[in-house]
This record gives structure tokens, sequence and C-alpha cells, in this order.
């Protein structure tokens, strides 16, 4: 059983690592990390750089957490986390959220969505 | 003189002025963004030449030419991958500083070197273009036809590591040349009426350049992210700048005459620059770790070749890059014939063009060294965008060269042949060449032996012939000895020496490391 978290290399994202850590602590599960990029562009700012991996796994583990990292190059970010979750037997999802335009939910589609629509288990959604 | 200030008289009008800015913004765009390179941006704009007046096109070209120098700079120093084939060596000590924390500095010595070398090498064209085209204008059409052949000799020969590749790229590009009913007799059409007026040379330059690219980047799409060195404003203490400008002086001094002579391009002077940088500088123990004279030299290299590469277009009508070549065939398309006669014919046009590269250097100062960070953030783009539209956009402009849905048909073929190539490392630029060059050769060889009713001896009978055709024997038996004395050597796994200057040709190939 884990807590599977949605990581982006950014406030949302630490935000979300944030909560999931608390989360998995207070139910004493194991924290899974999914930080994964399309590979579409060729800088994603999103896609964490493997030094600041190391730093977050070291950080998660100082708290006495049980940490799994998964950071891949996928064909689809929101699939990675859904995955992620159903062959861990997650109980809880974490992923930020962030503050779109009308214009911009209409051109971008969203990470954040399709996992709170597709996930089998309870999202918690979290702002920085 | 006269002549020149007139050239920024009209260089400077509101419109051109606009095309100028386009063509620098446009430019330096497409420089920082890895597999794009103005060759491929000139060819996919060559349609804006039915609309646009020359003096505009021609003004938006150069800015393009110039601006992918200066940025192709920017994503080797910040991504360690270049831009451009101009910048390959840049990443070497560029991208070293800027991961010790003076990417700043990099940025900075790239982009003021870039217009140091750029304002010397445009002065050096304004000076030494008019008096170049003199001199060619008296050469006989035996001549003409040695000059022609020593170019695509050293194009392929010369460029690039593997001699055979080369040619195989340059016969392709003259059977594609030969296509049509031009002598009177109907050659390789197959029967298809389409085809007797010859293939746009339009249409292979922008399927080879747009299309094969674009099914090349389509075919590796999935790639790890790379990182990006943030950056602030780009700036240069009083040591760097004590370090930079010799290099700089040194680069233009490399850069200019190897643009100008076929086979030269911006890889082998900004090698050649790099490697007299390391060898004269007062800080060896720097390089490999990031030192100055490393990006200065290098950078000041590829701007001046861009004016070395305009002269010989201007001055002689020999393109001896991609870009040129493309740019040639925009001359074309006003039914202007870049060469000496060019000076005596449209000197207006000639110098607003010299004007107006000045114009865009100041320009690309301007929009680079404040706004390299921001330039950065266009490799942020999702590549499927990109990609789709370069192809979309390439497709409009095949297809308005003739509207003619055939010409659809061969933009794919030549489109394959472009990504088989690229698969197979076979060099572009000899093709593109042969395609442009090929039916003047024939044309001049025609002309000669005419005049001299059909005694082939005409072709040695000029003096220039000779000497030009003494040097092609000198640089094939240089040739053969470096390929008699290398096969021990080549027995090494590498096949290629660190020092060989072709070597940044094929890094490029090679498109994003990892």
């Amino acid at each position: 059983m884990t807590v599977v978290v949605g990581y982006s290399a950014d406030q949302f994202g630490h935000a979300a690592v944030e909560h999931g850590a608390r989360e998995a602590l207070a139910r004493g599960e194991r924290l899974v990390v999914v930080n994964a990029s399309t590979g579409q562009k060729l800088v994603d700012s999103r896609f964490a750089p493997d030094e600041e991996i190391r730093t977050l796994t070291a950080g998660l583990e100082a708290q006495g957490l049980e940490v799994e990292i998964r950071h891949d190059v996928v064909a689809d970010v929101a699939d990675a986390v859904l995955d992620a979750a159903r062959e861990t037997g997650a109980r809880l999802i974490v992923v930020g959220i962030r503050k779109r335009t009308p214009v911009g939910k209409l051109i971008m589609g969203s990470v954040a969505q399709r996992v709170i629509l597709d996930a089998d288990c309870p999202v918690l959604a979290v702002k920085p | 003189m006269e002549l020149l200030l007139e050239g920024f008289q009209s260089a400077l009008t509101p419109t051109n002025l606009l095309f100028a800015v386009i063509g620098v913004l446009l430019g330096t765009s497409v420089g920082v963004l890895p597999g794009i390179g103005p060759a491929m941006t000139v060819a996919m704009l060559l349609p804006v030449t039915y609309s646009v007046g020359v003096d505009s096109a021609i003004i938006m070209f150069a800015g393009i030419y110039y601006g992918g120098m200066y940025g192709g700079s920017t994503t080797s120093i910040l991504l360690n991958t270049p831009g451009e084939s101009s910048s390959v060596v840049t990443a070497i000590e560029g991208n070293k500083m800027a991961k010790r924390g003076r990417a700043a500095q990099a940025l900075a010595t790239a982009a003021i070197g870039s217009f140091v070398a750029g304002t010397i090498g445009t002065a050096l064209l304004a000076l030494l273009a008019p008096t170049v085209a003199d001199v060619v204008v008296k050469l006989g059409a035996p001549s003409y036809f040695a000059i022609m052949l020593l170019a695509l000799f050293m194009v392929t020969a010369v460029l690039g590591a593997s001699k055979l590749r080369g040619f195989i790229s340059l016969f392709l590009g003259l059977t594609i040349a030969i296509v049509g009913t031009a002598t009177g007799q109907a050659r390789l059409t197959f029967g298809q009426p389409l085809l007797a007026d010859g293939i746009d040379v339009v249409v292979v330059a922008v399927a080879i350049f747009a299309i094969g690219e674009a099914l090349w980047v389509a075919a590796h799409l999935r790639r790890k992210p790379l990182e990006v060195i943030p950056v602030g404003r780009p700036w240069m203490s009083k040591a760097d700048w004590g370090r930079s400008w010799k290099p700089w002086l040194r680069g233009t001094a490399l850069g200019y005459p190897l643009g100008a002579v076929p086979a030269g391009g911006a890889e082998t002077p900004t090698f050649l620059s790099y490697i007299t940088e390391r060898k004269l500088s007062k800080h060896p123990e720097e390089f490999g770790k990031g030192a100055i004279e490393g990006v200065a030299g290098p950078e000041a290299a590829n701007n001046a070749s861009a004016a070395g590469t305009l002269t010989a277009l201007l001055a002689i009508g020999l393109p001896t890059t991609a870009t040129a070549a493309v740019m040639l065939l925009a001359l074309r398309g006003y039914g202007l014939q870049p060469g000496p006669q060019l000076f005596d014919a449209e000197p207006e046009l000639v110098w607003t063009l010299i004007a107006s590269l000045f114009v865009a250097n100041a320009l690309l100062l301007v929009i680079n060294l404040p706004m390299a960070p921001i330039w950065a953030k266009l490799l942020q783009i999702p590549r499927p965008y990109l990609y789709a539209g370069i192809l979309f956009f390439a497709s409009l402009g095949a297809y308005s060269v003739n509207f003619e849905a055939f010409d659809l048909g061969l933009l794919l073929a030549f489109g394959l042949l472009g990504l088989t190539m690229r698969r197979f490392a076979l060099p572009v630029l000899p093709l593109i060449i042969g395609v442009i060059l090929g039916p003047e050769l024939e044309e001049q060889v025609t002309t000669a032996l005419t005049i001299s009713q059909g005694d082939v001896s005409t072709l040695w009978s000029e003096p220039v012939a000779i000497v030009v055709y003494a040097l092609m024997v000198v640089l094939l038996l240089l040739m053969v000895l470096t390929g008699l004395r290398k096969p021990p050597a080549t027995a090494a796994p590498t096949g290629s020496e660190p020092s060989d200057p072709s070597e940044p040709s094929d890094i490029e190939k090679q498109e994003v490391p990892r």
C-alpha cells in the first residue's frame, strides 16, 4: 500500500511532495514519487535534474520514509502517475494544481485533471 | 562610399527596417533551436519573394543568416547542444564556462565578438566585393567553368569526413539538376510532361532542408529533456574584455577568408580558431575547463565567415554554404543573377544589402545581449507543434511555387531522400550546390564550346582556368597522399584524428547528444 505523488520540479510539485510525505508518514505507508516528461520539449522545466531527485530522496528518507522514485521519459505523464498508482496499489494520489486561465485550459492539457478524473483511489489536490 | 551611404538611406526606410527586424528575430530563433537552421528558414520563406520587393526580401534573408550565427551560441553555451553547426566548437568551452557559473560572460563575449567580427567582415565585404567583381567580370566562360568545377570539387571533397559520401551527394544533386528538356532532348523525364520543365530547385531545397529534417526529428522525438543552465543578463568584467579582444580579431581574420572559399563554411574556421586560441592562450590550463578565449574566437569566426560567404555570393555568384545557396535561389527568383554583373546592373540593391548587414548586426547585438535568457525559453516549445508548423509551411511553400499538386509529391519524395541522407550521414551541401550549379556548369561549358566551335582545348585556353585546374590537381594529389599515409592510422577504432577539422560537421549530424 502506497501514497503516490505526481511531482514536477516547481513550487506545485514541492507542495505535493510535502503533503504526500505527511500523509505517508501518518498512514505508515510507502511513498512513490513520479517525475516524468514526454521528452517532446528539448528543455522541460518540470522534469527534475538527477541532482534534485537525489537531494529530494535523501530529504524524504531522512524523515524515516520508504521512498520509491520513478524518474523517466514516458508517453504520457498522467498515465505514468496512474500506472504507478495501480501497480503499487495506492491508497492516495497527491497532485499539485495551479491556477489556469480559460484559454490556457483550452490549449494545454492538464495532467492533474486527468489524474483526478481517471484515478481509482482518492486524489488529494494541493496548492502551494 | 557614396553608394554605401545611399544604401544606408534605403536600408533605413521603415519598411526595410521592419524586414531587417523580422529577419534578425527569426534568425536568432532558428539559431537557438537545434535542428532548425537559417538555410531551412530561408528555403521555407522563398515564397515570400513573390509578394515582397527584392530589397526587403534580401534584407530579411541576410538578417536571418547573421541571426542564426548569433542564436546558435546561446544554445551551445546554456545547453551543451549546438544550436547551429557553426556553434559546435563554442559548446566545448562555452558550456564549461556556464557550468562554472560564468554563463553571463560566455554569452557576452559571444554576442560582442559576433558583433565585432560581423562589422569588420561586412566592412571587408563592402571594400573587397566590388574589386573582386571587377576582376571576375573579365573572365570568360572557360574560367567560369573551371571555378565552378573547383567549387563543386572542394565542397564535396574537402568538407565532411567521407569523400565517398560527399561525391554520392554531389552526383545525386547533379542528377536532379539534369531533369528536364532545357537542352532540347528530354532527360530523365520518364515521359512525364510535368517533369519537362525540370524540377524546381525551391522544391528540392525545401524538401531536403525542411521535410527531411522534420522527418528525422519525428523519428527521434522522445528524448530525455536536457538541463538548461539558468543565467541572468550577460556582462563582462574588464579582465574578460582583455582576454577577449584578441581572439575576436584573430577569429575574424580566420573566418572571413575561409567563409569566402568554397568548403570553408563556418565549421572549418571556427574549429581552426579554437585550435589557434588554445595554442596562443596565456591560460592553457583553463582550456577544457571553460576558457573565455575558446568562446570568443570561434564566435567571431563564424560571423566573419558569414560575411565572407556573402562576398563570394555577391561578387562571384558562388554559393559556399547552404544558406548562401538558398539566398542565390531567392535572387534568381527575381530574375537577378548574383555575380560580377550584379554590381553594375543593380548597384542600389547590392549596396542596400551591404548597408542592411551593418544594420542587422547592430540590431542583433541589441536584441541578443540583454535578451539571451528569453531566447533560451524557446527551447521549451514542444517539438511536435514546432515540426507540424514546419511541415505545414514547407508544403505551402512548395505548392505555391507552381500551384501544382505534383510538386507536393516531389516534395515528399525528396523529403524522404533527405531523411535517408541524414540516416546514412550523407552531407546535404554538395547535393544542393550540385542542383544549383549543375545547370550553370552546363551553360558555361556549352557557351565555351559554341564560341570555340566544338574545340575542347578552349576549356584550358585561359590562364585563370589553367591555374584553377592546377589547384585541383594539387588538392587531389594531397588527398591521395594523405589517403596513402593514413591507413595505418585509421586502423584505430575511432577512424578520425581529434584534430580533424571536418569533425564538427560530424557532430552536427548527430543532432542532439544522448
